[in-house]
């Protein structure tokens, strides 16, 4: 019967697993291709991490430093203090724009003792190159220091951000053909003073502890109030999800009957964790804001919304580490007589905590990026611009958070604003990397494998 | 007393609760804990919890039902014909609330007593200077009937916290007695404050619950209040959108729809590839040593928060596209806000979510089935491509349903990269506009809540929930039902 198989006098294919024929030839170029699309896949993937990495970096370090110019200014006594007694509430009266004159003149005043000449015809377009926080500052420094009038004492000024631009190669020459701010001259001078020591980068400080400041003045703005927002709504989170949240696993995971009450509720929770973030800003909006009429703009709202955001989070993440416990413990703690409630607070607890732990954390750092519901409960258009007074201002006042006062930054279209807003996606980042190696160490040192 | 100091107060009352309920149950043991029914420390607790649980959660309720029933009472007493509509009168409210808070604040930083308070009429005093004094600005003058209203508003809510006050501590005192009376050896102390613990548990776990109801109602009702200014047929089928809030606006949802299907769409063409061939080549061919380095580097871009890629979009793909088919070249780009942009810059925010669910999917087919296929000669790829994927299809459809569904929700990266204006166009370099980032820009800004043009934002939050929830339903599904086909 076999025969039928052999056709005699065809002569057998002449095929050796050695050479390749072209079927196998084909197959394997076709594996050769998968693989490739495969490494193309990681690498495409990898790729636009170092592209984005590299982003934020290159844009964001120059936010770092900042140009302030020295100049010695002298605090004249005739336009200060016009009657000459050193009282507060006159000199009070001068504002601001008195001490325009002042900067002018010690401005010029140092130009000429450097020996640089001054191309400007006005001595008005000298004031371009400082900032418009400027007068503030040495009025401050005047009211404080009254006594002092009369004297030379040398400032250091922020620059104008087109100066501080110039400086950091993002103001070309070109640019300022169509710019009324600043002029191709003022970059001249500007060279020149930075020759002479007047005109110096230095790290700045102000950014990272710093307030927010108005739309004009893009070299003041820094975000340190609003990581003081951001830490309060992080308080709040911690303090109300991480009970909340672990009271409900236990319950879920250790205590509730099969039933179709917590069958509603585990397939309630799964759904809250997909539900767009924006929607918990609409329901902050409605719930916290309308109708329960909690201050808007405030920390302590903002933390209830982002609760309510990472509960599910925290829930689920819970509810594995709890379900990582094996039932030994559970049923030794038993036999030995404790209640069930016993076993779960003094023997599961404990030991699923490193695994809750890191379930937090990772649930604060994504409550900690968050924007949009912050968007709607008005932590955005709000220029924070004060230090909290004390704790229960700090939850209560008006303030901005991280990511909203980022996104403010980037909605101001000045490209100063948008180095600033760079900046802060480093800071932020820093935090969400800090936050999450500690997960990965909490999670490595205590997490016991069963 | 502030409501803070109500809590210090319940606070300290349970810790000496804890201590009165612990020495008395040891008393009536004569001393020995082998008397008692439970351990010492639980008649503590038992104390402590009959203080703590009515008390706050008296003073939890009063907190939010007394401003409901002052404003109910305020409002209805301001004469009618002094405002038009619900809209004006809460902004009367608002005012009420500002002199009440402003007179609260007279009194003290001492500008006035409280008799000069009561016997204020606006015909003798100007308010707005004596409360601008005080630190609270007024927009305008103040009305007799405001002044009143505020007057009503201040004495009900004085005389509301007083009785908060007498009641909570009343009631905290009570739990303390009651628990004292309880305790003697044979309480079982245990027994009941497990039981009180099994109550807060549930009621941590039905928090859930309470958030879904609160984003129904809030979405509900509001989209009610739409739906009654605003026909619906209108809203759903309207082809254009453009609020005005003089009036007039039309409110199409249709445009929105598109905007974001469209850059949804896109999102999903750059991540579901890239992300399927990551997840099969880190599963299937990538050695431990690359798996380790490349898997956790992936899901970084999951950790990266929104706004960063927001501003990436707007500031670094959105300018590169424009250099590549912008108006100095190809000419088909205007600006760098496009439907482009944001697609791109989603799509590489949901790489790691396809790579990691499918990854998972992928190492869940069993080791059997592959190596059946390789053992009748099939090579790696014909394996994965004729066994692996048909059987995790299910699942991955599952993920790219669940991408698809982050990708509607997302904000962030359309507020900033996707521009503002409402088209329905089929130009992919052309700005457009999607619903989470209306609902952004009709809520923020100084809109009058009863306005339509605010009010839409809640209908269109209602249809972001109700399709995300579906699809979200829908991916559950098809997971669960063909998950154990295999197994």
């Amino acid at each position: 019967m076999t025969d039928a198989t052999t056709t005699p006098g065809a002569a057998a294919p002449k095929s050796s697993l050695l050479q390749l024929d072209d079927r196998v030839r084909r197959r394997n170029a076709a594996e050769r291709r998968f693989k490739a699309y495969g490494i193309a896949a990681v690498s495409i993937g990898l790729v636009f991490l170092a592209l984005l990495l590299f982003a934020i970096i290159r844009n964001g370090v120059p936010a770092y430093t900042q140009t302030f110019l020295t100049v010695p200014i002298e605090l004249q006594a005739d336009k200060l203090d016009k009657n000459g007694n050193r009282d507060l509430e006159e000199i009070q009266k001068v504002s601001t724009f008195g001490y325009k004159p002042l900067i002018i003149d010690g401005m010029e005043a140092a130009l000429a003792g450097q020996g640089i000449a001054s191309p400007f015809e006005k001595a008005k377009d000298l004031e371009k190159m400082v900032s418009a926080s400027a007068p503030a500052q040495i009025r401050d420094f005047v009211l404080a220091n009254p006594d002092r009038i009369g004297e030379t004492v040398e400032f250091r000024l922020l620059a104008s951000s087109r100066v501080d631009g110039y400086l950091k190669g993002r103001v070309a020459r070109e640019d300022l053909a169509r710019d009324k701010n600043l002029d191709a001259e003022h970059l001249d001078v500007a060279d020149a003073m930075r020759d002479a020591g007047i005109l110096e980068r230095t790290f700045n400080w102000a950014f990272i502890f710093g307030a927010d400041a108005s739309e004009s003045r893009p070299e003041q703005a820094g975000i340190g109030v609003s990581m003081i927002g951001s830490f309060f709504m992080m308080l709040v989170v911690l303090g109300l999800a991480l009970p909340i949240g672990v009271a409900a696993s236990i319950y879920l995971e250790e205590f509730a009957p099969k039933n179709r009450w917590t069958d509603l509720i585990e397939v309630n929770i799964s759904n809250l964790a997909a539900v767009p973030s924006i929607v918990f800003g609409i329901l902050g909006l409605a719930v916290f804001i309308q109708f329960a009429h909690l201050p808007q703009s405030a920390p302590l709202v903002g933390g209830l919304v982002l609760t309510l955001m990472t509960l599910p989070t925290i829930i689920i993440s819970t509810r594995a580490s709890l379900k990582a416990v094996p039932p030994s413990i559970r049923d030794a703690a038993l036999g030995v007589g404790a209640s069930k409630m016993q076993s779960v607070f003094h023997h599961v607890l404990p030991l699923a905590m490193p695994g809750i732990l890191t379930g937090t954390i990772i649930g604060l750092a994504q409550a900690l990026g968050e924007t949009a519901p912050l968007l709607l409960i008005g932590m955005v258009g709000y220029i924070a611009s004060n230090y909290p007074d004390g704790i229960a201002s700090g939850f209560l006042d008006p303030n901005s958070a991280m990511p909203a006062q980022i996104y403010e930054w980037a909605k101001r279209a000045d490209p100063a604003y948008y180095e600033r807003a760079w900046g802060g996606i480093i800071i932020l980042l820093l935090f969400l990397m800090t936050m999450n190696i500690i997960a990965i160490i909490l999670r490595r040192r205590f997490e016991r494998r069963w | 007393m502030s409501a803070f100091w109500i809590l210090v107060v319940v606070l300290a009352l349970a810790a000496i609760g804890y201590g009165l309920g612990r020495s008395r149950a040891m008393a009536s043991a004569g001393g020995d804990a082998r008397h008692l029914h439970s351990l010492p420390g639980y008649y503590g607790y038992n104390a402590a919890l009959s203080v703590l649980v009515p008390a706050l959660g008296l003073l939890v309720v009063w907190l939010i039902v007394q401003p409901l029933i002052v404003q109910g009472v305020v409002s209805g007493s301001i004469p009618e014909g002094t405002y038009a509509d619900a809209g004006a009168l809460n902004l009367l409210m608002s005012d009420v609330r500002r002199v009440a808070e402003g007179l609260d604040m007279a009194v003290a930083q001492g500008v006035l007593n409280a008799d000069q308070v009561a016997s204020l009429r606006v015909e003798d005093t100007n308010l707005r200077e004596l409360l601008g004094q005080v630190g609270v600005a007024l927009g305008s003058d103040v009305e007799g009937y405001v002044l009143n209203a505020a007057q009503e508003y201040r004495s009900m809510t004085a005389t509301g916290n007083l009785l908060r006050t007498a009641l909570v501590l009343i009631l905290a005192v009570a739990g303390l007695a009651f628990a004292f009376t309880r305790t003697n050896k044979d309480f079982r102390a245990r027994n009941v404050v497990e039981k009180v613990v099994l109550a807060l548990l549930i009621f941590a776990a039905s928090i859930a619950i309470l958030t879904t109801i609160g984003i129904v109602l809030s979405l509900v009702f509001n989209t009610i209040e739409f739906f009654k200014l605003y026909p619906w047929t209108d809203f759903f089928f309207g082809l254009t959108w453009a609020p005005s809030f003089g009036g007039g606006s039309e409110l199409g949802i249709i445009p929105l729809f598109w905007g974001t299907f469209y850059i949804s769409i896109i999102a999903l063409a750059v991540a579901v590839p890239i992300g399927l061939f990551a997840a099969v080549y880190l599963s299937e061919y990538a050695s431990p040593t690359v798996r380790a380095f490349a898997k956790p580097l992936l899901e970084v871009l999951a950790g990266i928060p929104t706004i960063v890629y927001g501003l990436f979009a707007l500031l670094t793909v959105g300018p590169a596209l424009v250099a590549v088919f912008g108006p100095d070249s190809l000419g088909w780009m205007g600006g760098s806000r496009a439907v482009m942009t944001a697609g791109i810059v989603m799509g590489i925010m949901l790489i790691p979510f396809v790579s990691s669910l499918s990854d998972d999917i992928i190492n869940s087919v069993p080791q059997a089935m592959r190596d059946g296929s390789l053992g009748l000669g099939a090579t790696k790829s014909e394996t994965i491509k004729q066994v692996v994927l048909p059987a995790a299809l299910p699942g991955i459809v599952g993920a790219v349903l669940l991408a698809a569904s982050r990708a509607i929700g997302e904000t962030m990266i359309v507020v900033l990269g996707a521009g503002a204006a409402a088209r329905l166009s089929m130009n992919p370099f052309e700005a457009m506009t999607t619903v989470t980032a209306k609902v952004v820009s009709q809520l923020t800004g100084d809109a009058d809540f009863a306005s339509p043009e605010a009010l839409v934002a809640f209908a269109l939050g209602m249809t972001l929930f109700v399709i995300t929830l579906g699809l979200n339903i829908f991916a559950l599904w098809i997971v669960r039902k063909y998950r154990e086909q295999y197994e």
